[in-house]
């Protein structure tokens, strides 16, 4: 244990529904639960907290939550630039950069997410209602260089996730072989460690590969079950000093190292890096910056013991194996076959909460979430021994990690 | 449309008003968006010109638009027009609907174009059958007129 080190004293989450089920409780009021949750987890008190941080156009701002939840003076509030769930463990990676450095002593690393009160995920607000009146298309003012860039993908349809992450997905597949039963394993690999967690959205239903192939089509090569759940619900990470998280309630988890960032070229992933270099299309993308966090921890992908991954479609998930270098480039669809993902007799036991595959969608942060409980000894797939563990937000989009190790 | 004052207004096409292209996509698909840094390669393609931007210093090309080269940061430039030829760098077939009345299942693609410096982009496949696209598969450029004023470059396996 390193004496400067930032460590999570605490998890915190709200119910994980299916999306649209949370209607009577706003999503800024379920991110206070969750923060209240992890706070109380900690052995700390709301007072305590002096910083806030989160990622990726979260529309709950920490000015708010930080005057809703009555903190005495908010010393550190910080959003990250990573999009969508990119940001996840770069959020906890500002929060413990904010502690190391004294600009804050707790900072609570939030995001809650109710998208049914807002607009479908993946339709940036399109309908595909007619409209009662129809004018004829024509070019629109861009608002936004995010806009700007969509521009050259929303109006050949390429809005959906699904639709985006299948390219490099595809690509994939040609260069490598891969199957849709490699990917298919993944996900009822994932399925099956949910079934043990109370927590998970889909904990009570079984998925076999005959249930994977048999699912329709959303975006080829992505069924169905190749795809994220659509969740609401909010959790929580606190974030403090070593000195701080001495003597709290529950082991402390050291933050051994953190990355975040983007190969050339990235911009918005898929939907906006069709000329990223040939070598990277068909990565998540992530292989510098994996090379980075393990020159940063003097540790390799042979110490990890457990690993929260990512998983917004399960193809992204086979190319982080490769990107960390868990298997050679182009071998994660056999690495997946081989079983080593499984809680039960893996080498490489991933995503024991079931995942965003399977336990909820909460933009990554329950992957943090059960990163701390799998070196607590807490999570519901525990792997004994356990004092590594990965944790990734994103890939084949500007993206972070954490390496957690155990106090 | 909004936002005259920074530039971006409505374009003339050339020769081909009355004599608009087949349609493939229907109307209620997401319009372009454009800011003063991309609309040039937006008028070209309302004339029917598939262009990349060209470093004037160093020559090498990029797509979508950008203030400066990436590669030697020269903020000079111009528009180099494409042939249209090209192949299929990878894809997707989409089972869900983005518009009211929209054909189902359609293929979106990054297409290599040719002559372009190595440039990729992504567009649709039409005129195609959804079980005969593959990568590397040679492809054509074909110009869909969703309006007077709008044009969008789709492409369609090679016919010649
Ligand atoms: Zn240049």
């Amino acid at each position: 244990m390193s004496a400067s080190r930032a460590q999570i004293v605490g998890v915190g989450e709200s119910t994980y529904t299916r999306w649209g089920k949370i209607g009577d409780i706003t999503e800024h009021a379920l991110a206070c639960q969750a923060i209240q949750r992890a706070v109380e987890d900690a052995g700390l008190s709301m007072d305590d907290v002096d910083g806030l941080a989160s990622f990726a156009e979260d529309r709950n701002e920490a000015i708010f939550l930080a005057a809703e939840l009555g903190l005495p003076a908010l010393r550190f509030g910080n959003m990250v630039w990573m999009p969508g769930g990119g940001g996840g463990c770069a959020a906890v990676s500002n929060a413990a950069m904010a502690v190391e450095t004294g600009q804050a002593e707790v900072v609570v690393v939030y995001r809650s997410l109710c998208q049914g009160q807002f607009y479908r995920f993946g339709s940036a607000g399109v309908s595909t209602e007619a409209p009662a009146e129809p004018a004829p298309p024509s070019l629109q003012q861009a608002n936004s260089l995010l806009l700007a860039s969509m521009g050259f993908a929303m109006p050949y349809g390429l809005l959906m996730a699904a639709a985006a992450y299948a390219l490099p997905t595809r690509r994939h597949m040609h260069l490598y072989g891969t199957t849709s039963e490699q990917l298919g394993m993944l996900a009822v690999t994932f399925r099956e460690h949910a079934s043990r967690n109370p927590r998970a959205v889909m904990g009570g239903r079984p998925l076999s590969l005959e249930d994977h192939q048999a699912s329709p089509m959303i975006a080829d090569p992505h069924r169905l079950f190749d795809c994220c759940l659509e969740s609401d619900g909010a959790c929580a990470v606190v974030v403090t000093t070593p000195e701080r998280a001495r003597d709290l309630a529950k082991p402390a988890v050291e933050i051994l190292a953190s990355e975040q960032g983007a190969p050339k070229g990235y911009g918005f992933g898929p939907f906006t890096n069709a000329n990223i270099a040939d070598e990277l299309y068909a990565t998540g993308g992530c292989e510098e910056m994996a090379g980075r966090l393990w020159a940063k921890s003097g540790l390799g992908p042979a110490d990890v013991d457990v690993a929260q991954l990512y998983d917004h479609f399960t193809g992204c998930v086979l190319m982080q194996l490769e990107d960390y270098g868990f298997c050679e480039r182009g071998e994660g669809g056999p690495f997946i076959e081989s079983g080593a993902l499984a809680w039960e007799g893996g080498s490489l036991p991933t995503n024991t909460h079931g995942g965003s595959l399977s336990e909820a969608y909460i933009h990554g942060l329950n992957h943090v979430v059960e990163g701390v409980r799998s070196l607590r000894g807490e999570s519901t797939s525990p792997v004994e021994g356990a004092e590594v563990c990965l944790v990734t937000s994103a890939a084949c989009v500007p993206s972070s990690a954490v390496l957690l190790g155990k106090t | 449309m909004p936002g005259d004052e920074r530039g971006v207004r409505s374009v003339e096409r050339g020769s081909i008003g009355e004599d608009m292209s087949e349609r493939y996509f229907p109307d209620g698909m997401p319009p372009p968006l454009a800011d003063t840094t991309t609309l040039p390669w937006w008028q070209a393609a309302a004339e029917h010109r598939l262009v990349v931007q060209r470093c004037a210093d160093c020559q090498a090309t990029r797509l979508p638009p950008s203030p400066v080269c990436a590669e030697c940061r020269s903020p000079e430039f111009d528009w180099k027009e494409v042939s249209g030829g090209g192949s299929v760098y990878t894809f997707t077939i989409v089972h869900r609907p983005i518009a009211a009345d929209q054909a189902l299942p359609f293929v979106i693609a990054v297409i290599a174009l040719d002559d372009s410096g190595g440039i990729r982009m992504i567009s649709n496949l039409v005129e195609v059958e959804c079980d005969e696209v593959e990568v590397g598969m040679a492809v054509e450029l074909v110009w869909e007129d969703m309006s007077e004023e709008l044009a969008l470059p789709r492409f369609r396996p090679r016919q010649s």
